[in-house]
């Protein structure tokens, strides 16, 4: 049986030891090519999952594996080069920056990665060509919809091919429509890329693109209820 | 009437007030330390300028004329014939004599006649006619109260006195009581002093009061007086005061405006950047029914109530920086300028009324463009998910700064106005102007060559800085007033003093010098003194001057005559014109720039001074530079001098050594062979050179000040820049950092815009303030002070300033990010900007 892609294992996390931990003793794994649906009531802790996750938070208890990897033992830099490498991101508010053109935008991962000019020049036309913006490379992000920028975070999360991709909401200032393609290019290049991820949504169509959706408590993933 | 809809408004903008004071507290600030400058510089100006009108009226009493000559004085012959015109109802004759005290110090002695200076001025002179059997001792002596308590003396003690006969033993008959005068001062018979003071037949003014019906202004022009005596009204007086000082107190208001004005762009940055980050806020305030006139109002009615705010507490500041300016410099600022010795600070109610105002309105100047942006925010955009701080374009006002430009050179063309460079001070502020609307450009410029670095980090500084051109600029602009103020000021001063230094080397050849102590007027050399020098062991050469006084309008400060050997040539004067041709009949005399400026005299021309008593014309042979008074000085040759005035009798002098001799113990023999006490000053070359140039340090140390104040209020404003911008960008930090950006890499990407901001504005600062200084330098100082300097950068110490300029910027950039990157930040990407 192959490694998964991504194992957590008892994650706790308290903000206030006088409270209850926001996350408490969850476990589960993400297969290498997965991309899961995760949803929950607001402040379950479904942020808290995804910063521990990418390593911008410590948990005070439990595992988190990437690759088999153990994040707990890795100082900032090594989570931040960890990040760099092997994972990508998209937000609800897109966070491009608005002073890049789009393929400055898209190249930044390449960019920081050290890859060759040449290269990230091919990369970032191709992965534009396959979010449908291979027109729009010159152009500043304020010429641009809102889920053309968005198409554009997508892009900028895939250019260096992460393992892992995390999107929290990327569809929350989409119209339906909109939504609806976004979240299919999401999936569909994720898994063409080769990576697995995690999608937080509150929306059961945005779940539905995933290939399982999960209900998320705090505690653990438990499959999506039906309706 | 405000509008419910205003209203509204206001109560959002206090809300984010309460929200964020920081920001309002750095504005408010900004404009006190301004005002405070501004308020601090004119109100000890006036202070002292009060002082000395109160003086010159204590002096005067209630003469409606003081008819007055040079220190030296004039025949008392003039006395009587005065005291006989039928338009004078009183005459009281007075000899003023600074007297050397033995054991140091001098004291201000005043003769007078106290029966008719009784009928002048009863409140202090009628003391003294109650005690005119006491006063007919020739010893006899009148201390003021404050004279006898510094002095330690009391009534029927002594104060023993340097007369050029030798020390002399005074007896204090009496002490005026507290009221009679604030002056330290004592005073004897005229006649006894004229015979003390070796001043037999001198008077130093005589007071009149005319009769009732007697225009004083027009009696004054019909008097017939010896040449070099003028007969003033106590106005005329204080005008020569205020004549003397009036360049360097206008120069220093100036600066203190430059501080304000540093203050106005900081207002402007702070507002600007406060309008770009809450585009949001006012967008919202659109879309639920503010007009855009109302977000322009409440802009600016922020703005007004962060200048009265700082106009208050700068009032306040400066008016204590006044009392303490006054205690440790004196009411002349340390220039020298004005020997009024305590002074209060006091100030008109409406003056300090003015300053809170000047607060409001350059607070208003400074919201008024960030309030028309504010207004013109289109909601619809500004409230769209995605849509960053919209960043306006490189503002295109090329045309405009051109025609600026244009207007502040020819400016500085514009002879002075009312004796004032009021064309350089308008060619300076037109210059700003147009300086300031081409950083835009001059950024743009700089980031086009900036060429495009491999680093994605250093890539990304430029690519952000590129993309918010104009947002960089507004945060610049600040420290581009600031910092080419500071390198007009710096290279006018500079240029000053290398050109002051290298005079004194020209017009210090010898090795000694000697001469009567400023007001030691009971004491002067002869012939004999001067054969007694030559002959002390390691002279090898001596040389004796006259420096005295000479009125030559009625207005102006008196200018110095200056009677030395001039040799065939001008004998190491600094001249810098010659006359082409001479009239060969007339004693030649040398002018100096002030005299050319001031009375028209030209190389060439001709310049008639009274010599004795007498006008004595003298062909300008050339114009010599003197930086020793700004008033005018004319040298002429020693024996054209003695022949005309018929005495011999000398103020300075200067001693060369022999080959081999030491020049402390040369020194240390004159002053021991001619005596004098504290009334002669006998200094060598070094010693003379560097209190000079101290004195020179001590004038100009405040202008160092507030320049040093305007620059931290332009490195204050690039870090509310920074500081602003890094908070509004905590979003794209967190967006960096979750793209493997490491926080160090976050903070050098902000100490790199720092650093490279900075750098532009301080290079662009740098090219402003070099074109800056040569009006200052050319026009300003010259129609200021009436002297040329030699134009000389100080690329050092401006190198240092801009280096830790630049460095500092950087510091601060990188700290500003630390707050926007704290952990908390990777949450920000969360939040709906």
């Amino acid at each position: 049986m192959a490694a998964a892609l991504l194992a957590v294992e008892g994650l706790v996390r308290r903000y206030r030891a006088d409270r209850p931990a926001v996350i408490d003793g969850l476990g589960f794994t993400l297969e290498p090519g997965e991309w899961v649906a995760v949803m929950g009531e607001s402040g379950v802790g479904k942020s808290t999952l995804l910063n521990l996750i990418a390593g911008l938070d410590s948990p005070d208890a439990g595992s988190i594996r990437l690759d088999g990897r153990e994040l707990a033992g890795l100082d900032d830099d090594a989570l931040t080069l960890l990040r760099r490498e092997s994972m990508g991101f998209v937000f609800q508010a897109f966070h491009v920056l608005p002073y890049l053109s789009v393929g400055r935008n898209v190249a930044l991962p390449l960019e920081l990665n050290g890859v060759p000019a040449a290269s990230i020049a091919t990369r970032v036309a191709t992965v534009l060509a396959d979010v449908g913006l291979g027109d729009a490379l010159d152009r500043l992000p304020r010429e641009l919809s809102g889920g053309e920028m968005q198409r554009v975070a997508i892009a900028r999360a895939l250019v260096h091919r992460p393992r892992l991709v995390l999107a929290d909401e990327p569809t929350g200032n989409l119209d339906p429509r909109s939504a609806t393609q976004v979240l299919e290019l999401l999936a569909r290049t994720v898994r063409a890329y080769g990576g697995g991820g995690l999608l937080i949504t509150h929306s059961r169509a945005a779940a539905a693109t995933a290939d399982r959706a999960v209900e998320f408590d705090g505690r653990a993933f438990r499959p999506l209820s039906p309706g | 009437m405000v509008s419910a809809t205003l209203r509204v408004a206001f109560a959002v903008f206090a809300a984010q007030v309460r929200d964020r004071p920081l920001r309002l507290l750095v504005s408010i600030g900004a404009i006190a330390v301004g005002v405070a400058l501004a308020a601090a510089v004119h109100l000890v100006n006036e202070s002292a300028l009060a002082e000395f009108s109160r003086a010159t009226r204590e002096l005067s009493g209630s003469a409606d004329l003081v008819v007055r000559g040079t220190r030296a004085g004039f025949d008392e012959a003039l006395y009587p014939q005065l005291a006989k015109l039928d338009g004078v109802a009183v005459a009281s004759p007075v000899l003023a004599r600074e007297a050397p005290l033995v054991g140091g110090g001098s004291l201000p002695l005043e003769g007078v006649d106290p029966l008719a200076a009784a009928a002048i001025r009863p409140a202090l002179y009628g003391e003294l006619a109650g005690l005119y059997v006491a006063l007919q001792e020739p010893d006899a002596l009148v201390l003021s109260a404050r004279a006898a308590r510094e002095l330690g003396v009391r009534q029927g003690g002594t104060v023993a006195v340097q007369g050029p006969a030798g020390a002399r033993t005074l007896r204090v008959v009496a002490v005026l009581p507290e009221g009679a005068t604030g002056r330290r001062i004592g005073y004897m018979d005229v006649g006894s002093l004229q015979w003390f003071a070796a001043g037999l037949g001198q008077l130093s003014r005589i007071d009149l009061r005319l009769r009732s019906g007697v225009d004083p202004a027009r009696y004054a022009t019909t008097l017939r007086l010896p040449s070099g005596v003028d007969a003033l009204t106590p106005d005329v007086e204080e005008t020569r005061a205020s004549n003397l000082t009036r360049a360097y107190r206008v120069n220093l208001d100036m600066l203190a405006l430059v501080a304000l004005l540093t203050g106005a762009f900081l207002v402007y940055a702070t507002q600007a950047l406060a309008v770009m980050r809450r585009r949001r806020q006012l967008a919202l305030l659109r879309a639920l029914g503010v007009r855009a006139t109302e977000v322009r109002v409440a802009v600016i009615v922020e703005g007004a109530l962060t200048g009265a705010l700082g106009g208050l507490a700068g009032t306040a500041l400066g008016w204590m920086i006044a009392v303490l300016t006054l205690r440790l410099l004196g009411g002349d600022l340390g220039s020298g300028l004005l020997q009024a010795s305590t002074v209060a600070v006091t100030a008109r109610p409406v003056v300090l009324v003015a300053f809170v105002l000047l607060g409001v309105f350059v607070a208003v100047a400074g919201a008024w463009m960030p309030a028309r942006h504010a207004a013109t925010i289109a909601p619809a955009r500004a409230l769209k998910a995605g849509d960053d701080e919209a960043i306006p374009g490189p503002v295109a006002r090329l045309p405009l700064a051109g025609v600026l430009l244009a207007a502040g050179a020819g400016a500085a063309f514009l002879p002075p106005m009312h004796g004032l460079p009021l064309g350089g001070y308008a060619s300076i502020a037109l210059l700003l102007a147009g300086g300031v609307l081409l950083v835009p450009a001059f950024v743009g410029v700089a980031l086009a060559h900036a060429g495009a670095p491999r680093a994605p980090i250093a890539g990304l500084v430029l690519a952000r800085l590129r993309g918010a051109i104009a947002q960089s600029a507004v945060s610049l602009a600040a420290i581009v007033v600031s910092f080419s103020l500071m390198v007009a000021m710096a290279t006018m001063v500079h240029s000053f003093r290398d050109s002051f230094e290298r005079w004194l080397g020209e017009v210090l050849p010898a090795d000694v010098y000697l001469r009567l102590a400023p007001g030691a007027d009971t004491w002067d050399l002869g012939p004999a003194e001067g054969a007694a020098l030559a002959a002390l062991p390691g002279v090898a050469r001596v040389e004796l001057r006259r420096t005295l006084p000479v009125s030559l309008a009625r207005e102006q400060p008196p200018v110095t005559l200056i009677a030395r050997p001039l040799g065939g040539e001008a004998g190491g004067l600094p001249v810098i014109a010659r006359a082409a041709s001479l009239d060969a009949s007339l004693p030649r005399a040398y002018v100096s720039e002030a005299l050319r400026d001031l009375y028209g005299v030209v190389p060439g021309g001709s310049v008639t001074v009274p010599v004795g008593g007498k006008p004595v014309r003298f062909a300008v042979a050339g114009l010599w530079r003197d930086y020793a008074r700004s008033t005018g000085s004319i040298v002429v040759d020693l024996l054209d001098f003695e022949r005309l005035s018929g005495t011999r009798r000398y103020t300075e002098g200067s001693v060369w050594l022999a080959p081999g001799a030491d020049g402390e113990a040369v020194r240390a023999a004159v002053a021991a062979r001619l005596g004098g006490g504290e009334a002669l000053q006998v200094t060598t070359t070094g010693t003379l050179r560097a209190r000079a140039l101290e004195a020179f340090d001590r004038a100009f140390a405040i202008t160092y000040a507030i320049e040093a104040v305007a620059v931290g209020i332009g490195l204050l404003g690039v870090v509310l820049a920074f500081a602003v911008q890094a908070l509004a960008r905590r979003a794209e930090f967190g967006m960096l950092r979750h793209l493997g950006l490491r926080r160090r890499e976050v903070l050098g990407m902000l100490a790199g815009e720092g650093a490279f901001m900075a750098a532009v504005g301080v290079v662009y600062g740098l090219l402003l303030g070099l074109g800056l200084s040569v009006v200052l330098v050319h026009v300003v100082n010259r129609q200021s002070f009436h002297w040329t300097l030699d134009y000389v950068v100080p690329i050092g110490s401006l190198g240092i300033v801009a280096t830790a300029l630049v460095a500092a910027a950087a510091v601060t950039a990188g700290l500003t990010g630390r707050i926007a990157t704290s952990d908390a930040v990777v949450r920000a990407v969360r939040e709906d900007w």
